[in-house]
């Protein structure tokens, strides 16, 4: 990686470090205090909250213990719904950054790259409902025999396959949901994997082509090893998305049909069924799940400051 | 480490790499580079048919809101391409008139605009003492806000929601203004502190030598110099608050006066679960705004990405 301005400037300043800054501190303190103070309200004092609520039951009268969290880890429709969240864990960010990383590879060759780059990209800056209703489109079902609106069954009805439910069978309506997430992110990763492809060094790809390389063993030995820190960055990126994933499954599916996941459930548990207790212990798992990505994240962040 | 600032530039609008045919071709025979004219050709037809396959799901939208009510439900929008092509502004007309879609549009704008500009300022101020000032546990601080980035906001909702119950916000436009305020600081202190570290000490230095205090060094140099991160911020937030859902949803308390885009059509997908027409005009209108800005300020957008992907 190279060295640039930005990496060698110290956080302190030396020279400002010399300054006399008697009488300032309060000054800072001023300075930061809005932000902190709304960080106060907004997650400290929610997280504090959320803990007791989630050892009391429903309306939040009287403690019980761990009587939420073993009603997740039981309850079979709590389990299905921890299912399906894991599903989405191991395959949306699999998709995510693996079609990230190949287009980025793909598009990094060809003249047509920023075009291409900006049709995988558009969809960042559509709203899940937004998505939600295009979506509707293309998986839209009519029973066989009548005329298919939805795009995807009348395609695979030019092959003579059946008309499918898309969004309501439960054999692959979590696999249609993730196919719209995948659509929505993929560009995200592919735009960050691509400015580390740029950062290769040319000589190392002229080097190994020299020797013989083939296209997949360039692609297998030097440029996954070469971008492996940022795809990192990307999966953990992800890996927090997809475990908070709410606005997709509550547009489409409401999380019926088999789709539910821990934040649907979580608000279907606060505003239909008024559970406050087991609604805050699954924001509690959920917290508890991210909290290893955290502690990644704040490791990687202090490796920088090091590097200064 | 990363993703840093010189990657930043190489940006979605750079240029492709290309290769060197200067150094190559002598080692080359004609074989391989007819093979190699073949594949780049193969690779071209293929990245632009993911291209295609991408914009597919968005310009079938974009069809099918141009299309007549009956159409739309009894034929596949592609069907509307064919001539005798049949388009209308009649769903358009229908969404603003008859579902009060105009309100929720203006309502977009009511809640978007404060909530991308109270967080910028916010968290410029703490970005500015973060980077330039001195005082115990500042670097704690930091590094705790950052560790907010992963919280699930699901977590605030419930004890904020009875705290603004309780003081009679709840319903409020301010409830959610101060809602996108606290959950966008984290991404934009981290953003705003990482781009204020990077500036010249010398600059600091020699201003605090002429006597200019924090406040008009902040206003004078920081700000000016820091204008492409504030638009990368600036866009960031705007998308970010204009396609919420769950954050309305819920601070807003079913007012449906007060109802942006987002809840608007969620409630439409609700209650008329099959009045495609006019989910299709609403859907399109809502994705309008985004769309230019991101069209129109996609440099900065990315690089807002770049930057702040490193919080992973």
């Amino acid at each position: 990686m190279t060295t640039t301005d930005y990496q060698t400037v110290s956080i302190v300043p030396k020279a400002h470090k010399a300054r006399k800054e008697h009488g300032q501190t309060w000054w800072a303190w001023v300075w930061v205090a809005p932000a902190l103070i709304l960080e106060l309200i907004f997650y400290i004092y929610p997280l504090i909250q959320t803990i007791i609520l989630s050892f009391q039951n429903a309306d939040s009268s009287s403690y019980v213990g761990f009587k939420n969290y073993v009603t997740i880890f039981t309850n079979p429709t709590m389990l299905e719904v921890i299912k399906n969240n894991l599903l989405w864990l191991v395959l949306a960010t699999l998709l995510t950054v693996g079609l990230g990383l190949i287009v980025a590879v793909l598009v990094d060759k060809v003249r047509v790259e920023s075009v291409v780059k900006s049709a995988l990209f558009v969809p960042m800056a559509i709203s899940f409902v937004a998505a939600g209703v295009i979506w509707r489109f293309i998986y839209l079902y009519s029973p066989n025999g009548e005329n298919q609106i939805g795009l995807l069954n009348a395609f695979l009805g030019l092959f003579k396959v059946q008309p499918q439910a898309w969004l309501i069978n439960t054999s692959f309506n979590n696999l249609a949901l993730i196919a719209v997430y995948t659509w929505m992110w993929t560009g995200f990763c592919m735009v960050i994997i691509s400015a580390a492809l740029k950062g290769i060094p040319e000589d190392v790809i002229e080097a190994a082509k020299i020797d013989g390389a083939s296209n997949l063993t360039l692609f297998w030995r030097i440029t996954v090893p070469m971008v492996q820190p940022t795809l990192g960055v990307v999966a953990t990126t992800m890996v927090i998305n997809v475990l908070k994933i709410f606005d997709v499954i509550y547009i489409m599916t409401g999380g019926d049909y088999k789709t539910d996941v821990v934040a649907v459930e979580f608000y279907n548990q606060l505003f239909n069924f008024s559970n406050y207790g087991l609604a805050s212990a699954l924001a509690i798992l959920l917290l508890i799940v991210i909290s290893p990505v955290m502690y990644i994240n704040i490791r990687r962040l202090r490796a920088q400051e090091a590097e200064r | 480490m990363n993703i840093s600032e010189s990657q930043a530039s190489s940006e979605l609008t750079s240029a492709p790499k290309t290769d060197k045919p200067k150094a190559r071709k002598n080692s080359e025979t004609r074989g391989r580079l007819l093979r190699r004219a073949l594949g780049s050709g193969l690779l071209t037809v293929v990245v632009i048919a993911l291209a295609l396959i991408w914009s597919v799901p968005t310009f079938g939208l974009f069809v099918s809101s141009f299309r007549p009510a009956s159409l739309i439900t009894t034929t596949g929008w592609w069907s509307g391409l064919i001539p005798p092509w049949n388009f209308t502004l009649q769903n358009y007309i229908d969404v603003l008139q008859a579902q009060g879609l105009g309100q929720a549009f203006v309502n977009s704008l009511i809640i978007s605009i404060p909530g991308t500009f109270l967080p910028m300022i916010i968290a410029a101020f703490g970005a500015y003492a973060f980077a330039w000032m001195k005082f115990p546990g500042r670097d704690f601080f930091f590094m705790g806000i950052v560790a907010l980035l992963v919280i699930p906001t699901q977590i605030a909702l419930v004890p904020v929601l009875k705290l603004f119950t309780d003081i009679g916000l709840t319903g409020e436009y301010a409830a959610v203004w101060l809602a996108h305020t606290a959950f966008g600081l984290p991404f934009a202190v981290f953003l705003l502190r990482n781009f204020f570290a990077a500036l010249p000490s010398d600059l600091m230095e020699s201003a605090h030598i002429d006597g200019a205090s924090h406040w008009r060094i902040f206003w004078s140099i920081i700000i000016p110099l820091s204008v492409p991160s504030l638009a990368s911020l600036g866009i960031f937030q705007f998308m970010w608050v204009w396609n919420d859902l769950l954050t309305s949803l819920i601070f807003l308390g079913g007012n449906p006066q007060r109802a942006p885009m987002t809840l608007s059509i969620a409630n439409l997908v609700d209650s008329y679960g099959s009045n495609y027409p006019v989910l299709t005009a609403a859907a399109f209108l809502s994705m309008a705004l985004p769309l230019v800005v991101f069209f129109a300020l996609q440099r900065y957008f990315v690089r807002g990405i770049l930057a702040g992907s490193v919080k992973g």
